[in-house]
């Protein structure tokens, strides 16, 4: 059987489209590649600078004028702390704006506002929110420069984030969910509570963590309300020997943060210091690193167990 | 005002454990004509400014299968979904007309009744299966969680017997605390049926609850539906004719959003009344 030709002009067409395909599809890759090798360059660069002065020594000893007995004590704890009153605070917040916004709130101008007030928030510079704490928290609340204070700062940073990866995770969810609940007689925190948060708990928590790996590095806020660059010693402790065996004078303490720590040993002129940023920097890079793996590992075993809540 | 749903204050009125029942063997025993579970008086709906519902009146007979039959788009599933104000979940909707709900004469879709009141007493099935992503078990236990049931022989009682109506027991007595998303699509749709029967509606509605599923689910299903009737009132949404014949015992026809036809589904059969539901049931069109 006789086929016709495949016409010339077709496939001269052909051809140049599948050239400038594979043109795209270099470039993109060279491009990809040159990124990464930077990345890992400078990852690999921090680590081989830094991690010979990582030793138990380095995290349980104070920062000190001698880089041979400089350590990032108080600056970890810093970090932990802080970002512990960060997430008690934006965490319930954040998810209850969402909720309310996606779930109860009728779509008003109201709404219309404070949706655009939250994308917009999303974007401000780190640096406005510390100024603005500067003002409401340090002098006009008298919180002065403590723990609570950058906790509080850097939840609000945070917020918009949380705010949105909750509405975005809701509103991902199936209406027949929503529908098949509300048809069981559930009232609208039955429904919320019950079913709609565990199912969106995979997206929140990702939302979580991704605001507070923001937050963690954050320095220009912090700097801002007054955060201590050198500190010789730890927030009180938060449980006492005598009742009510809680305390929460740890608030009211000066602190320092390991990007502040980083920042002020890089800005002193011994090279000396400037490896024990890096290996500040490199502990920094692991706690981001967990955070980031605890949030791929809630998402995939929230997906494999598909029993939520 | 029956003595079952006087509840005493603090309890949750809609759990009426076995009271259909009862009330079923009362009416046989009597040799009453069944009495009617809702009627639907001159209802007319609206999604936004598009009118989707005409001016619809019809019976509902308790313990009664009720079909709704009609081409694509003729209005059942809107119908079928004003019972439970499904309709309130979204903004822009409005209803006219009433919608009565016995015995206690409630009008259902007055602005001033709380969708929760229907919504405890009707019970719904959806066309596509929609399980929680819990637990077979907290799937089935669901409704009566919401109505604030802790008490844990009571919830295992009611979870097996609403899994061994909807026929499902045997399937999944072994694993009560598996995903319900590892269920078949057919079991799934029955776990639904399980969930809705849980908490005892007095009114069940069927949107097409057997169009995902093969032959022998449905056969599972429609049996089903036979063996409720004896307690439940049911209302069912469905494409198929033949289903239609087999299950109920009343049909309405609906066409562009109006009624067309009402009436005894063996006489709707047989002998309608109107040219274009004999057509429609004759597959002529639709
Ligand atoms: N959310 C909605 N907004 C606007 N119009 C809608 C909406 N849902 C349904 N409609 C319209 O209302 C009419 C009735 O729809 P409905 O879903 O009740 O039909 P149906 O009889 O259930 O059809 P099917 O057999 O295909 O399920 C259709 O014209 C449909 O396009
Ligand atoms: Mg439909």
């Amino acid at each position: 059987m006789a086929t016709a030709p495949i016409a010339a002009e077709t496939l001269r067409f052909v051809r140049r489209s599948r050239q400038r395909d594979l043109w795209f599809a270099t470039l993109a890759l060279v491009i990809l590649f040159a990124a990464c090798l930077t990345l890992f360059g400078l990852i690999a660069d921090l680590v081989i600078r830094g991690a010979p002065h990582i030793d138990r020594d380095f995290f349980t000893s104070y920062p000190s004028r001698r880089p041979a007995d400089a350590g990032i004590l108080s600056a970890w704890v810093g970090t932990v702390v802080v970002m512990a009153v960060t997430a008690v605070i934006a965490i319930p917040l954040g998810v209850a704006a969402g909720v309310y916004l996606e779930e109860y709130a009728r779509r008003s101008l109201f709404t219309d506002i404070i949706e655009i007030n939250i994308a917009n928030l999303a974007a401000v510079p780190s640096i406005i929110y510390g100024l603005l704490a500067l003002g409401l928290f340090v002098y006009g609340a008298g919180f002065g420069s403590t723990i609570l204070t950058a906790g509080v700062t850097l939840a609000l940073l945070i917020l918009p984030v949380i705010i949105v990866a909750t509405r975005e995770a809701l509103r991902s969810l199936p209406r027949e969910m929503r529908e098949g609940a509300f048809a069981l007689g559930a009232d609208r925190w039955q429904v919320v509570s019950m079913f709609l948060l565990p199912a969106a708990r995979p997206g929140i928590m990702t939302g979580v963590i991704v605001g507070l790996s923001r937050a963690i590095g954050e320095t220009a806020p912090l700097i801002t309300i007054g955060a201590l660059t050198f500190i010789a010693f730890l927030p009180p402790p938060p449980f006492t020997p005598e009742f009510p065996w809680i305390s929460l004078d740890w608030l009211w303490s000066p602190f320092t943060v390991l990007p502040i720590q980083m920042f002020n040993w890089v800005s002193r002129p011994q090279p000396a210091f400037h490896e024990l940023a890096a290996a500040a920097g490199v502990v920094l890079l692991a706690l981001t690193l967990v955070m980031n793996g605890l949030a791929i590992y809630i998402r995939y075993r929230d997906r494999a167990r598909r029993v939520l809540g | 005002m029956s003595a079952e749903t006087a509840a005493p204050a603090g309890d949750l009125p809609a759990i009426r454990l076995d009271a259909p029942r009862a009330a079923a063997l009362g009416a046989i025993a009597r040799k009453e004509a069944p009495a009617l579970k809702a009627r639907v008086e001159n209802l007319s709906f609206w999604y936004g400014d598009k009118q989707a519902l005409f001016d619809i009146s019809m019976p509902i007979h308790e313990r009664r299968v009720t079909a709704l039959i009609g081409p694509s788009g003729c209005g059942k599933s809107t119908l079928l979904r004003c019972f439970n104000r499904m309709h309130d979940l979204y903004p822009g909707n409005r209803y006219a007309g009433r919608i009565v709900l016995e015995p206690e004469g409630i009008d259902i879709i007055a602005p001033k009744t709380d969708p929760m009141i229907p919504r405890l007493r009707i019970g719904m099935v959806f066309q596509k299966p929609n399980p929680f992503p819990k637990s077979i078990y907290e799937n089935v236990a669901a409704g009566l969680r919401i109505r604030g049931v802790r008490n844990r022989a009571i919830l295992d009682e009611q979870v097996e017997k609403s899994l061994r109506r909807a026929a499902l027991w045997e399937e999944v007595k072994d694993r009560l605390h598996a995903s319900a998303y590892d269920l078949s699509g057919g079991q799934q749709q029955r776990l639904c049926i399980a969930r809705a029967l849980a908490p005892e509606p007095e009114l069940l509605l069927l949107d097409e609850p057997t169009s995902a599923l093969d032959p022998i689910a449905t056969a599972h299903i429609e049996a089903l539906i036979d063996e409720l009737r004896e307690n439940y009132t049911i209302v069912i949404v469905t494409h198929n004719m033949q289903q239609a014949a087999r299950v109920s015992q009343y049909t309405a026809f609906l066409h562009l959003g109006k009624l067309i036809e009402f009436g005894p589904t063996e006489e709707v059969f047989t002998r309608p009344r109107k040219s274009m539901t004999q057509d429609y049931i004759t597959g002529r069109f639709g």
